[in-house]
């Protein structure tokens, strides 16, 4: 089962290698979004130190759901899909792979780029800290919801913008959460709740997602 | 369908034999509705005492909080039935949730917009960002979003089951929703009927509220029948049995 873990990360990041332009493509995105706030809602450093935390996990949030649908469609095209539902190995650790994959690809570079684009927005450095710390604990969780929601909406007409229907709403609690937790370090009263909590997502969402995302690839496989 | 001597229960679990049931049963059901939801609104309009601090505003509550109940319960019963048919296969329960979902947002809706009714005048605002308002907010993008995935996929096994896992997975946030209340303070007040404290309400107000959450909880039950009855008709359109039907009634 490690091994086939192993094999499924190395494969999808040898591929993800080879099309670097995805994933900068993608924290490109995050930049951009985040950039265009303070032109939208004027320079006052104040209500920028204020708004940040809001703004930079919405547009995490944005990134991650964007890079969603490279997660399955390119192996389902290609027909690489079908061969591991056929697998002997377990779908589920194979799907924890690919979720694993995805995050290294989508996530990992958003909490190494939010710092500096938290500098822009005039963050203290203490806050600077929880924000990434949050974006580490957190972005895992939204590979691992959206995981559900790229399988379910796999070949389905329209899939781009039903897949953020389905996964939107369900990311409002790591949002409020990953955001307060800033928020709260900027209060002064301390964002250890908010990051337990997080935790607990992360914990939930990786004992539950790979299952509900191995069984919607069944489903849209069958 | 009978096993011999015994009553089956997956008798009507076929959607040949549950049509003629749900047609047997939906006007009972709706009339049950009408009539309580005629009496629920006579008590919460003419009979329930005007509040002391509200005034008249407060009796929006009389169909805000049922049908904030009803928008919970009702994508419970849909997690269920989309369990059910994943797990035993069963067409039928497939086609509840799928029924379940429009009278579930509808129900959802009339909360929000009744909330909003009822904030101008209390809080004097339309619509403030509280745990429950957005959860429930929440909770309407949940039944759009069930909704839409089963109406993009056209394959009627896999938009079935694709569905259920959505609804099974949205059942996770339903208990966000309730405790939300918990979790954050803020403006909204906490619930107002509780099971364990004294009743903090006036027992004719509590008696309305519960009526008309009785006339709700009909009035799914009726609609869902009705609904569920079109999708078996058109989903077995092909078989000989839907076609002798509607012959019978043209």
């Amino acid at each position: 089962m490690i091994r086939a873990l192993g094999w499924v990360l190395r494969r999808d990041l040898l591929l993800a290698f080879r099309r670097r332009g995805d994933v900068v493509n993608a924290l490109v995105f995050f930049v951009i979004v985040v950039s265009l706030f303070p032109l939208g809602v004027g320079p006052e450093a104040s209500q920028l130190r204020n708004m940040a935390p809001g703004v930079l996990w919405v547009a995490a949030l944005l990134a991650c759901m964007l890079s969603l649908a490279r997660l399955f469609a390119p192996d389902h095209q290609d027909g690489t899909l079908e061969q591991m539902l056929l697998a002997g190995e377990p779908l589920v650790v194979l799907v924890l792979g690919k979720v694993i994959s995805h995050w290294l690809m989508s996530g990992l570079p958003l909490v190494l780029m939010a710092p500096l684009l938290g500098l822009q927005f005039d963050l203290p450095a203490d806050s600077l800290a929880v924000l990434c710390v949050s974006l580490l604990i957190g972005t895992p969780v939204l590979s691992l919801i959206g995981s559900v929601g790229a399988a379910l909406t796999l070949g389905v007409r329209g899939s781009g913008v039903l897949v953020s229907l389905l996964v939107l709403p369900l990311y409002v609690p790591v949002l409020i959460f990953g955001a307060g937790s800033v928020v709260a370090t900027a209060n002064g009263t301390g964002a250890e709740a908010h990051l337990l909590l997080l935790g607990g997502f992360l914990a939930l969402s990786l004992v539950l997602a790979p299952w509900a995302t191995a069984a919607a690839l069944r489903i849209a496989m069958e | 369908m009978r096993t011999t001597g015994r009553f089956s229960w997956f008798y009507f679990s076929s959607p040949q034999s549950f049509y003629p049931l749900a047609g047997a049963l939906q006007p009972w059901f709706a009339g049950l509705a009408a009539i309580l939801c005629a009496v629920g609104l006579y008590i919460s309009f003419l009979v329930a005492p005007t509040d002391a601090q509200q005034g008249e505003a407060y009796r929006i509550i009389f169909i805000h909080v049922p049908a904030a109940w009803m928008s919970m319960f009702l994508y419970l019963v849909m997690g269920f039935w989309s369990g059910v048919g994943l797990v035993l296969n069963t067409r039928l329960s497939s086609m509840v949730a799928t029924a379940l979902a429009p009278t579930g947002a509808l129900f959802t809706f009339i909360a929000l917009w009744t909330g909003a009714l009822w904030g101008k005048p209390t809080w004097g605002t339309w619509w403030v960002w509280d745990a429950r308002l957005t959860s429930e907010l929440i909770l309407l993008f949940l039944y759009i979003g069930f909704m839409a995935l089963q109406a993009a996929i056209d394959d009627q096994r896999r938009s079935d089951k694709a569905g259920a896992v959505l609804a099974l997975v949205g059942v996770i946030n339903i208990p966000i929703i309730y405790f939300s209340v918990k979790w954050w303070s803020t403006l909204h007040q906490g619930a107002s009927v509780s099971m364990t404290g004294a009743p903090t309400m006036a027992k004719t107000m509590l008696l309305g509220m519960l009526i008309m959450a009785l006339g709700f909880w009909m009035y799914s039950i009726a609609a869902t029948l009705a609904r569920v009855r079109c999708v078996i008709l058109e989903r077995e359109r092909q078989t000989d049995w839907v076609a002798a039907e509607i012959g019978r009634q043209s």
